[in-house]
């Protein structure tokens, strides 16, 4: 069985959806105190995928996800190693890492994401949405054609809700905005409901650049997104379900979001 | 005030600065000032020597963004094109957690190792001007707009000053340590004294209870026993603090179990009753536990005796339930007083029985002043709009920040609560039946356990806060009764709470809220019948605070932890995995005392039955007298599509959204029924709807009743109405009533939360306190009236005595408030109805009577008219009609419920066909004789706006038979026609009504 760790603590408030959607999916979630790894030296590599969940790690002072990003990055382990170094063993293996909002923001923080030169600097940032606010509100997001990520198989538009108040993603330069879209590492954007790119507020909830709504890295193994599909498990959790459900009584009760999960957990168990 | 090392930190000057241009459009639209561009930039401050390049490295690795930011180090330049600045930072000893966590990173950058400790880095936030501000406008700018002068520190620079070469403030607290125990000697004191005294030391006891402490010091016994334990005669200043704290309002309830005379001039009636809590709260509960158990259902597990509610929820969780209100804090500091009063609130289903309940959801209800408020703002009075907007962003980081959502709420706007507003905070939480084999909600507690503190630290804030919101605020209100709370302090502590409890570790818990270790220790004592605690080891943000202050501070996020002594090892290691800070601080005794120390020295020794039961009963005094009201003279030929305009942009009716999207309602992914829904998520609900679990379908339906402008024709009928707004919500979602089979499984579970005005009688200072009163009789008998005929209890709650603002010789007063805050189970969530139409051709109908009940009506409030006719409530007939909706329902024969209320079935229909992008063509003729207005606007109680699919209308007929009004079809024009007779009354398109709907509140 697929073993999963979802990483817990400090803020993060997504890990029981988000063991929750493993579990549907067929692998076994294990939750985890950040600290059990950081202090205690719970071993990462008797794991397949580690989960970086959504929330509030260390209420987004500096920024999002930033002091938790420092912790990974500095902290040295029992081993002395950081977790950083740990996690490029991890990828080394052949292993995966899913991060969403919060976790997506470590990500890309720690330079995990895009990573076009598996440089492990930051390339990329996330900024305040351009409302300045925080936002919940549901958006329809598109799987880049060119995209190959385990992930996203047999995704093309899917309905997922936004929860955050920092998704602005910036690229730091346009030879990198060119290097990520030759790669189709932008492998989620924004889009309207009829496939459309959304460059307009609220069809792009943040104003983020190639109204990117989440990225990989160019080896395939590493996939993040600001938008929550570990919250859309079930179709109870569309805000349109008691119609849908009546134009079509058959309609599955199972939610959209499930197949990010189903997807990489059955990549995983197919090699 | 220092030369300590800074980190400046700015965005890069190319990026747009968004927030600062909402700022600029903030300062223009309220203040009327012309700023220029405003930039943001952040001011890190170390409160210890360091080392440049040690400096440098932790900023640019820990504070600086690499892509969007540029740093400076100690010496910071003025940016070019800014004429004038202003530093805003927090108050010695304010919660400063960017500070904190900058520390933290501090920590893992250099791996040092986590140790709780006092802050030694501090954040504040500089706003860069263009214009060249004068100094008046600068402050109005910093404190109206940008900060709070009770928590913020402001700096204001100009240009020419010479740039920043002035050192920053730095909010290092730096107090002299005064651990002295003082005597205060009541025995020569006269009555006059006793109340200066109460007064002067925020004590907020009246006279009866002063000269009972005075007397009671003053006994033979009490003397004798003081002297064989070598305690001086007189109360040390802990014990009357103690005793202030036990005794307040807030705590014990006093108005709520006064002996009241009540007097009603309509009908002569005369009565006197004996606590408005047990006569009608805690009796209709125990009426209903009755009837309850007469059918065998068990499902009532712990009421009004613990921090929430709990009921039987499934065959393995119970329910946890409680709304409580932060009114004053929210008055003061509202973002402040917001976020302390959801993390507050938080903590008590977290610390109910053993505690560590799973919390499941956040409600909110709110009532503020006007946003346009254009009255002058009296001394120490915030303007409504930044009240609202502050409690609004405090709502935002309690709930999203702790992961819990916010699924459901309401916001009533009306002038009277422009001085105080109402903040009606409300958890659920689930919690296992039991811990390894231990019953759950149960609170043991028995001599030599020990009392650990866990989670923040200890500092002056909050002082006084219990005996502070029993009193009305006026311009001295004390500024260490606000505190900020830090939600993720708090969400580490309830990870902690969570796996401890658990794993058995835990024997029981309570939170520290109002009256700090005071209230939560001496609470507990009770159980176990005395405790001894040593206030040395409690730990302090800083030095200074006297010990009584250690006792009764309100510094947020602790628990007080009962562990036994064996367990307490393996508790220390958890809390240090999860970081959070233990203190082993006594231990409970059963000697009957209450026994505070400061290493050897007695600080106090209460008797645990004084303490908690020598606070003597109030008299109050209740006069009822109708008021004469007539119905108004309406204008004739009215413009009924403008009027359905007016009211859909109506403060009490208009959108939400730019509120309800601030506020994470799905985290968990378990909301089923959102705030808003609809294909455009445009379609406003009734109530909420979670389930429990991923592994089944059970869950909870949530509904709000509140509608204090009724109680201004009747207070009665105006609480009677709010219990029947929220019953009606619940079974429109698809609830089912209770106790209506045997064993039928279906909890209800219900919060009352009264918010009246000063309602104790005072010729001069409250010359209409009786009225007061009896309203507030009345509001109770209702509830009494309503909860035994339905059969539906409250468990929990909670009062709110005086809110009422003075100042300059003014008084605002909120009308007489009630929220009843409905649970009630949903037994499989997937029968939940939505309030939007579904489907062109299904048909439409209106369940249940229209009166000619315009009485208080949004509709009379267009004209300026109150009326006279208030909707009344009609059990009888409102449960038939309740009973057939769960029969339709039952068969699924409900396509769309909305239940009517505020603007009546016009407001009703609109909403439905806005929230499913649909028309409907309206025909009023079936619905009775009254007038076009009436049946349009009327507001009168236990009535439905439903569609059916066409194939159930013979089953849906048959069922509902005389209840049901049918009205028409639904469209697919997205028209709103609504007609009567041959006379068109209504003609719009959804865009007019949702435009209109949508645009009079942006935050």
């Amino acid at each position: 069985m697929v073993q999963v760790l979802v990483l817990t603590g400090f803020g993060i408030n997504c890990e029981e959806e988000t063991a929750a959607a493993y579990q549907m999916a067929g692998a076994q979630a294990h939750i985890h105190h950040f600290n059990e790894v950081l202090l205690e030296g719970h071993d990462i590599h008797q794991y397949q995928l580690i989960h970086f969940p959504g929330g509030f790690s260390f209420g987004d002072d500096l920024a999002s996800g930033k002091v938790m990003a420092n912790k990974i990055r500095y902290k040295k382990l029992p081993n002395g190693n950081s977790l950083l170094d740990e996690l490029k063993i991890f990828l080394n293996n052949g292993h995966f890492i899913m991060g969403i909002c919060n976790g997506f923001q470590m990500l890309v923080r720690l330079g995990l994401l895009p990573n076009t030169r598996l440089s492990f600097a930051q390339q990329s940032s996330l900024l305040p949405n351009l409302s300045s606010q925080y936002e919940d509100r549901w958006v329809y997001c598109k799987v880049n054609p060119g995209s190959e990520s385990p992930f996203l198989k047999g995704i093309d538009i899917i309905p997922l809700p936004v929860r955050h108040g920092e998704g602005r993603l910036l690229f730091g330069d346009d030879t990198l905005k060119q290097i990520v879209r030759t790669k189709s590492l932008n492998c989620l954007s924004y889009c309207l409901e009829n496939g459309d790119l959304a460059t307009e507020y609220p069809a792009n909830p943040n104003g983020s650049e190639l109204s990117c709504a989440g990225l990989c890295d160019p080896t395939g193994q590493v996939f993040g997104l600001m938008p929550h599909p570990e919250a859309f498990l079930s179709l109870y959790n569309h805000p349109n379900w008691p119609k849908m459900k009546r134009q079509n009584p058959q309609l599955s009760e199972e939610g959209w979001g499930l197949k990010f999960f189903k997807n990489i957990v059955q990549h995983i168990q197919a090699n | 005030m220092s030369n300590y090392p800074h980190i400046f930190r700015y965005l890069r000057p190319d990026l747009a600065d968004w927030q600062g241009q909402k700022i600029v459009q903030a300062a223009e639209l309220h203040l009327g000032l012309k700023t220029g561009e405003i930039r943001l930039a952040q001011l890190f401050s170390l409160a210890e020597e360091a080392q440049e390049e040690q400096l440098l490295a932790f900023a640019e690795a820990c504070i600086q963004d690499p892509l969007t930011d540029q740093i400076e180090i100690n010496q910071l330049s003025w940016p070019a094109g800014f004429a004038s600045a202003v530093a805003i930072a927090q108050l010695p000893g304010v919660t400063d957690d960017e500070g904190r966590s900058a520390q933290m990173a501090w920590a893992d950058f250099f791996n040092l190792p986590f140790e709780p400790e006092e802050q030694r880095i501090f954040s504040q936030t500089i706003y860069l001007i263009e214009k060249d501000l004068t100094a008046e406008e600068l402050k109005a700018l910093a404190q109206r707009l940008l900060g709070n002068p009770l928590i913020h520190h402001f700096s204001y620079f100009k240009a020419q000053e010479g740039g920043f070469d002035r050192p920053f403030y730095v909010p290092k607290v730096q107090i002299q340590a005064n651990k002295e125990r003082q005597l205060i000697d009541l025995a020569p004191l006269s009555d006059e004294e006793l109340l200066r005294l109460s007064k002067e030391m925020v004590l907020a006891l009246n006279l009866a209870e002063m000269q009972a402490i005075r007397d009671y010091y003053g006994s033979e016994a009490v003397q004798t026993f003081r002297a064989t334990k070598g305690l001086p005669a007189q109360p040390t200043d802990c014990e009357l603090e103690v005793l202030a704290q036990t005794w307040s309002e807030h705590c014990k309830h006093k108005e709520f179990n006064a002996l009241i005379h009540y007097k009603n001039l309509e009908t002569g009636e005369e009565k006197d009753i004996h606590s408005l809590f047990k006569t009608f709260i805690k009796g209709a509960t125990d009426n209903v536990a009755a009837s309850l158990a007469e059918k065998g259902n068990d499902w009532l597990v712990k009421v009004f005796s613990d921090n929430a509610g709990v009921v039987k929820a499934t065959d393995k969780h119970l329910f946890v339930w409680k709304v409580e209100t932060h009114n004053s804090p929210s008055a003061l500091d509202p973002y402040g007083g917001a976020i302390t009063g959801i993390l507050g609130n938080n903590r008590d289903p977290l610390g109910t029985g053993v505690g560590g309940a799973q919390l499941l959801f956040n409600t909110n209800v709110l009532c503020f002043g006007p946003p346009n408020y254009n009255k002058t703002l009296l001394k120490g009075q915030l303007h409504p709009r930044q009240i609202m907007e502050g409690v609004v962003s405090g709502i935002e980081d309690g709930g999203n920040k702790s992961g819990v959502p916010t699924v459901n709420g309401s916001i009533v706007f009306d002038e009277r609560y422009s001085g105080k507003p109402l903040v009606y905070c409300g958890t659920a939480g689930i919690m296992p039946y039991d811990y390894l084999g231990k019953n759950s909600w149960e609170k043991p507690i028995d001599a030599n356990d020990r009392i650990i503190m866990a989670g923040g630290r200890v500092g002056k804030d909050g002082i006084h806060g219990a005996t502070f919101s029993s009193i009305e605020i006026d311009e001295h209100s004390p500024m260490s009764a606000v505190q900020i709370g830090s939600p993720i302090t708090q969400k580490m502590l309830y990870d902690f709470m969570r796996v401890a409890t658990a794993q058995g570790l835990i024997k029981c818990s309570t939170d520290n809220g109002a009256g700090g270790l005071s209230s939560s220790v001496g609470e507990l004592a009770e159980i176990s019948g005395g405790a001894l605690v040593q206030l040395e080891k409690v730990p302090l943000k800083y030095a200074g605070l006297r010990p009584w202050e250690i006792f009764v501070s309100e510094s947020q996020e602790r628990m007080t932890l009962v562990v036994e002594t064996e367990k307490w090892p393996a508790l220390e290691k958890l809390a240090q995995q999860y970081e959070v800070e233990l203190s082993d601080i006594g231990y409970f005794t059963n000697d009957g005392y209450l026994d505070i120390r400061y290493e050897e020295e007695q600080i106090a020794l209460l008797s645990m039955q004084f303490l908690h039961e020598g606070v003597p009963q109030k008299e109050m005094w209740a006069e009822w007298e109708k008021p004469e009201l007539q119905e108004p003279e309406l204008p004739e030929n009215l413009e009924y599509n403008q009027l359905l305009l007016d009211l859909m942009s109506s403060l009490n009716i208009c959108s939400r959204e730019s509120i309800i999207r601030q506020y994470d309602h799905e985290v968990k992914g378990k909301t089923i029924l959102k705030p808003l829904m609809g294909a455009k998520g445009k379609a406003p609900q009734d109530a909420a709807v979670l389930r429990f679990d991923f592994s089944d379908y059970q869950g909870v339906a949530v509904s709000n009743g509140i509608i204090p402008r009724y109680g201004d024709i009747d207070a009665y009928q105006m609480s009677a109405s709010a219990f029947d707004e929220a019953i009606r919500q619940i079974i429109s979602v698809g609830g089912r009533l209770p106790n209506m089979t045997e064993n039928d499984d279906i909890f209800w579970s219900i919060n009352d939360n009264f918010c009246v005005p000063d309602s104790e009688f005072h010729p001069e200072h409250n010359p209409d306190g009786k009225l007061k009163l009896a309203k507030l009789v009345q509001m109770c008998q209702a509830l009494y009236d309503m909860a035994s005929f339905f059969d539906i209890p409250l468990t929990s709650g909670k009062d709110s005595m005086k809110n009422d603002f003075k100042a300059e010789g003014q008084k605002i007063s909120v009308p007489p408030t009630i929220l009843y805050s409905f649970t009630a189970k949903m037994k499989d969530v997937r029968q939940t109805i939505s309030a939007e139409f579904k489907m062109p051709g299904d048909l439409i109908y209106q369940l249940g009577t229209t009166y000619n009940e315009l009485g208080a009506s949004e509709f009379y409030q267009l004209f300026g008219e109150l009326g006279a006719n208030v909707p009344k409530v009609r059990k009888e007939a409102a449960k038939a009609l309740y009973l057939k909706v769960m029969q339709a329902n039952e068969a699924k024969l409900i396509a769309s419920s909305h239940d009517l209320s505020d603007g009546g079935l016009a407001v009703a229909l609109a909403e439905s066909c806005f929230g499913g992008d649909l028309g409907a063509n309206i025909q009023l003729d079936q619905l009775g004789d009254l007038t076009a207005w009436q049946l349009l606007f009327s507001e009168s109680n236990s009535r439905f706006l439903v569609s059916i699919a066409p194939e159930n209308q013979a089953a849906f007929e048959e069922i509902m038979g005389d209840a049901a009004f049918f009205l028409g079809q639904v469209s697919d024009d997205q028209q709103l026609t609504i007609q009567l007779g041959q006379e068109e009354l209504i003609q719009l398109s959804n865009e007019q009504l949702e435009t209109a709907w949508s645009q009079t509140l942006s935050l």
